[in-house]
């Protein structure tokens, strides 16, 4: 692992996986007043991959996401405002009231659109990279999706099609090993899923993903490959979900959930083997981080304030938006 | 001869829209061709893909060797991910491409429901109209020689029940490359229907670029005894009919939906108002389709104007069989239109 990351890249890897942190702590934390009615997947658990990830992408660079999107959007470097706007189903929000939690949206950072129907968004990122190719453009396209993904026909279509395109797309997959309470075992053959990719010639490995330092690795040899014309590469990120599916706790965990998964040392945390790693990095400060918390959290107060205190659509603008 | 064409030659009379004038004419097929050229020729954003356009037969000659005009970049084959490749449209379209995805026939397009209703028809108003998909899918309806019940069906009713989609089907030669231009103009999904027996038909197709707007339904023969709004190849019908029904003394008035979506309902309230009597000849089957959507529209809007119950004439409720004998049982026409304009005249 190459141990020389530059200073503000560390800071800013912690920037963005703790303001993820801090803002699904929020959504949770406010979640129970009905106000955000709709259904909200939160990423807790899961931040370093979109952090790991989009910390190689500039705004050029284009994201697919999926209904699990917070991270994605907000590691990308999407609006915070109009994403609590978005969930407040406020008129201000990305996609003004009409898409909700799992469809955000900043075209401003490269950021189309989310789907919530699961594998939906991976032609898409493929869609892209065949426009990047066609444009002779020097951009990438992620597409994030989740293990049950890999059981949508769609899903080997689109690696057939972008390998025999050689496009610039990265394919990354976040294994939780959970599709709402149904364990990955009981859906398909542990065959590994980026061993999957492999059939289509597609250079793939299984990493890491609750480790930051991994993912911000392994990302960098997948870029390094996908913008030297290679053609696409695939990441399955193991991860742990530490929430339910939906909406804030995990309620009924002990019905679903393995007794091993229960265990009071099983949920690993990113942020805080990150935020260990970054404190003992050479010439780190603890009142570095500290300002750098503190001014995530205002702004975070200042998100939530906007949202609650915007207006609502219009009822009377119902049917706008039905065409382009 | 590929075994359709010999049908087509041998059952379908022909037509030529602008018989007897001295004007420039082409076939169904070489407008599509003809508006397709064109617009990859003026906008570099436009491609054109999907399974055999490049192949000898070039789509019924509707993409004949433009992937030679215009190379394999922006013409080209495509693999059987029906989903995979809509979406991949899509996902181009986000970016500013504009996709026209072609397929043989309707049914294939079942492969790629999630991505046509789930995506390409949300993403205008999900997004509050900040990414448009400009995308259009054609497909070729397809009839006799024992296709049977996978490769004949019309199933636009379908998708002109899901709101964000546009829903074309044109007639003629001139609206054929008309409908193209316009769709490939437009900044949303459109669903563009042909019906494979149109392809040999001709019309006055000028040669300059020229769009027929949505939303507009043109009539092809005005008369005051009945109206009958034909779909697609039921126009054709209905014209034929209208001609039969002359030599009985009786004045049809016949209306070319050209879309679905939108529809013009003013042009169909109208004829009413005048005619009073109403069939509609759709290319699909009767329950839940565009038949049903028209007679709904006329039971809210034009009641008053009805001096008979309206009549429908549709394909049955059953799949497409195979046996030419059952295929003649199968697709109403001519006599059917016929028969029902006589019942209303009663």
């Amino acid at each position: 692992m190459d141990h020389t990351i530059p200073r503000e890249v560390l800071f800013d890897m912690y920037r963005r996986l703790y303001l993820i942190r801090q803002v699904e702590l929020k959504i949770e934390e406010h979640y129970h007043e009905d106000e955000m009615k709709t259904p909200v997947h939160l990423a807790l658990g899961q931040e370093a991959v979109a952090v790991g990830i989009c910390i190689h992408l500039t705004q050029e660079d284009y994201i697919f996401s999926n209904h699990r999107s917070h991270a994605h959007y907000l590691a990308k470097g999407g609006d915070l405002k109009a994403m609590m706007a978005e969930l407040y189903c406020k008129e201000t929000g990305c996609s003004r009231g009409r898409g909700g939690s799992m469809h955000l949206i900043d075209v401003s950072i490269g950021h189309l659109g989310s789907s919530s129907m699961v594998g939906g968004s991976i032609p898409h990122a493929v869609g892209a990279a065949f426009a990047i190719q066609y444009k002779t453009e020097d951009r990438l396209a992620v597409s994030f999706f989740g293990d049950a993904a890999s059981e949508q026909g769609v899903f080997y279509e689109s690696m057939s099609w972008a390998k025999k395109k050689k496009l610039p797309v990265i394919f990354v997959c976040e294994n939780n090993e959970y599709s709402v309470c149904s364990h990955i075992s009981a859906r398909q053959p542990l065959i590994p899923i980026a061993q999957r990719a492999q059939a289509f010639d597609i250079p793939s490995e299984t990493i890491d993903g609750m480790n930051l330092l991994t993912v911000y690795d392994r990302m960098c040899q997948a870029t390094d490959y996908v913008r030297s014309g290679q053609g696409p590469y695939f990441l399955e990120c193991r991860v742990q979900r530490w929430r339910g599916h939906a909406g804030s706790g995990d309620p009924s965990k002990e019905k679903y959930r393995r007794p091993a998964e229960l265990q009071e040392d099983f949920l690993r945390d990113p942020l805080r083997d990150y935020e260990g790693y970054v404190a003992a990095a050479e010439g780190v400060k603890k009142e570095d981080l500290k300002t750098m918390q503190d001014k995530i959290n205002a702004q975070i107060e200042e998100a939530f304030r906007f949202a609650k205190e915007s207006p609502l659509p219009k009822k009377e603008e119902l049917t706008k938006y039905l065409f382009s | 001869m590929p075994w359709t064409k010999l049908q087509i030659e041998r059952e379908e009379p022909a037509f030529d829209e602008n018989e007897g004038q001295n004007v420039r004419k082409l076939s169904y097929g070489e407008a599509l061709r003809e508006a397709l050229d064109q617009a990859l020729e003026r906008d570099p954003r436009v491609y054109a893909m999907g399974q055999g356009v490049d192949d000898p037969g070039g789509m019924f000659g509707s993409t004949l060797d433009l992937h030679k005009k215009y190379g394999s970049d922006r013409v080209f084959d495509t693999p059987l991910s029906e989903e995979a490749m809509i979406g991949m449209a899509i996902g181009s379209a986000m970016v500013g491409l504009r996709p026209v995805s072609i397929h043989n026939r309707p049914d294939f397009l079942m492969m790629a429901m999630d991505q046509i209703v789930n995506a390409a028809a949300k993403w205008s108003y999900m997004f509050a109209g900040q990414v448009p998909i400009p995308l259009v899918i054609r497909a070729c309806v397809g009839r006799g020689w024992g296709s049977a019940a996978q490769h004949s069906q019309a199933l636009q009713g379908l998708f002109v029940h899901v709101p964000g989609l546009k829903v074309v089907m044109p007639s003629t030669a001139y609206d054929a490359k008309g409908l193209l231009i316009n769709s490939i103009a437009d900044n949303n999904p459109v669903l563009f229907f042909e019906q494979r027996w149109l392809y040999k038909h001709k019309s006055h197709v000028p040669e300059h670029v020229y769009a027929v707007p949505f939303g507009e339904a043109v009539v092809k023969r005005p008369g005051k005894d009945v109206t009958i709004l034909g779909v697609s190849h039921m126009v054709i019908e209905a014209l034929r009919a209208a001609d039969e029904l002359a030599a009985k003394g009786i004045e049809a008035e016949v209306i070319d939906a050209r879309t679905l979506i939108p529809f013009d309902e003013q042009t169909l309230l109208s004829s009413l108002a005048k005619t009073g009597r109403l069939i509609v000849a759709d290319l699909a089957c009767k329950t839940g389709g565009f038949s049903a959507e028209v007679l709904a529209t006329v039971s809210e809007k034009g009641l008053h104007s009805l001096k008979k119950s309206p009549v429908r004439v549709a394909f049955p409720d059953v799949p497409t069989p195979a046996s030419f004998v059952l295929e003649e049982a199968y697709y109403p026409g001519v006599p059917d239109i016929v028969r029902a304009a006589e019942t209303l005249m009663v």
